[in-house]
């Protein structure tokens, strides 16, 4: 038999990972207007409950590494480098809060939070990051929807 | 090793129901830290070493040359003083003698331009050339226990002393310049330069981490973190992982770059080696 697995298997493997990377990883198309992005990322509308756990999770949202939020209090340890957040949904709309966690550099220039649903500029991204954002869209869509519970100052 | 770190906690609960409180972030600088004043052109006014952002117990720690778990690495950095190694047959302290007078001012000068191979040394560096051109010995791994020994016995002899780093020999000033661009560009999908977290957040909370100056006075370091000391480029390469960026390699140019300019960001600090840090 012909049948080579070792390069087939790799061709295969290879072609998965790619379609995998193209669907999941590569930030969503969207449209700045007016300072926001008006239009939702997902059809899925924003799951606040979700977006809670993502923005405390280190490993995706991790909001409190650099900000405080009252609403997450049974959480230890909020950091001290952004702004609170509460009343975050005061102060800005849901449009420009989609913004701030996509590119928050469109926003603040030269800030030093992430985008988080980018990859515009980046330098020296580690493999295992490369072409992917911090965020997938639905997770952006969960931030934004918990962000906009934060309506108390 | 278990280590008491509960008050630190504590200490941090404290900060963060301050600020869950409703008060502005402030760099929650104590005032009683030991501050130095900053060299010429420096960007800050004054310089702290990373000691005087951890915890007391941390700090007590450090204090206490039996309880500095570092000490072993030392130990072990002045047995392989006195050890014969390579084809010369000779040991460090052939050549070099008593360490504590003989390496009295290294830990404080390094790194040091090396006019013959014409680019900066650091203290690894100088240890593999010594050893293979001196010693006709194999070099070490930049990051083997032997390296980080040796280079924390040759380092530790300096403590107190005040880094005192030579810029004006050779192209010093030309690799200062560039780990200063280095230190200044943001990496990684997180996006972070050095000066995001270590000269415009110092002093404040992120997350469970008091931010220091990022100063590297007390290098080689033992770091709970890694229940071990470990090298300055290893901390570096630990910080490009952290940004999720492709690390530099310890002991490229690159890294050395950064050492020669975090040197210029501490002189005057004093040489606190074996530190002991989160």
């Amino acid at each position: 038999m012909m049948f080579k697995p070792g390069i087939w298997s790799g061709a295969l493997l290879g072609a998965v990972l790619t379609a995998g990377v193209a669907v999941a990883a590569g930030p969503a198309d969207y449209e700045i207007v007016d300072g926001g992005i008006p239009k939702a990322l997902t059809a899925q509308p924003g799951n606040a409950e979700n977006g809670r756990e993502v923005a405390i999770n280190r490993k995706l949202g991790n909001c409190l590494a650099c900000h405080a939020v009252t609403k997450l209090s049974d959480q230890p340890y909020h950091g001290e480098i952004g702004p609170p957040l509460d009343g975050a949904a005061t102060r800005w709309s849901e449009a420009e809060l989609r913004l701030i966690v996509v590119n928050s550099k469109k926003v603040f220039e030269g800030t030093m939070m992430p985008g988080f649903h980018t990859t515009e500029g980046l330098n020296r991204v580690a493999e295992k990051f490369e072409g992917k954002t911090i965020l997938s869209a639905q997770d952006v869509e969960d931030v934004v929807a918990f962000l906009m519970t934060l309506n108390e100052e | 090793m278990m280590f008491d770190v509960s008050i630190g906690k504590l200490g941090r609960w404290a900060t963060a129901a301050v600020l869950l409180g409703g008060l502005a972030a402030q760099p929650a600088l104590a005032g009683d830290m030991k501050t130095y004043p900053a060299p010429e052109g420096h960007p800050l006014s004054e310089i702290i070493s990373g000691y005087e952002f951890r915890t007391p117990e941390t700090q007590a720690l450090q204090d206490d040359d039996f309880e500095n778990p570092a000490f072993l690495w030392v130990d072990q950095g002045e047995e392989l003083w006195n050890t014969a190694d390579g084809t010369a047959g000779k040991a460090c302290a052939d050549c070099h003698g008593n360490a504590s007078e003989s390496m009295k001012m290294v830990g404080a000068t390094f790194p040091k331009w090396d006019a013959k191979n014409n680019r900066p040394v650091n203290i690894e560096l100088q240890i593999n050339q010594c050893r293979t051109e001196q010693m006709g010995a194999d070099a070490w791994k930049y990051e083997s226990s032997e390296m980080i020994g040796m280079t924390s016995f040759v380092r530790t002899q300096s403590r107190g002393e005040p880094v005192n780093v030579d810029f004006s020999e050779g192209d010093m000033e030309a690799w200062k310049a560039k780990g200063k661009d280095l230190y200044y560009t943001r990496f990684g999908q997180l996006d972070l330069a050095c000066s995001n977290c270590h000269e415009d957040n110092y002093g404040n909370q992120i997350r469970s981490d008091l931010l220091s100056q990022g100063q590297s006075n007390g290098f080689p370091t033992y770091r709970l973190k890694w229940q071990g000391v470990g090298t300055l480029h290893r901390r570096f390469k630990g910080c490009m992982d952290q940004v999720r960026a492709k690390p530099y390699k310890r002991g490229s140019d690159e890294f050395l770059a950064l050492e020669v300019y975090l040197a210029y960001r501490g002189v005057g600090l004093p040489v606190e080696a074996p530190a002991l840090r989160n």
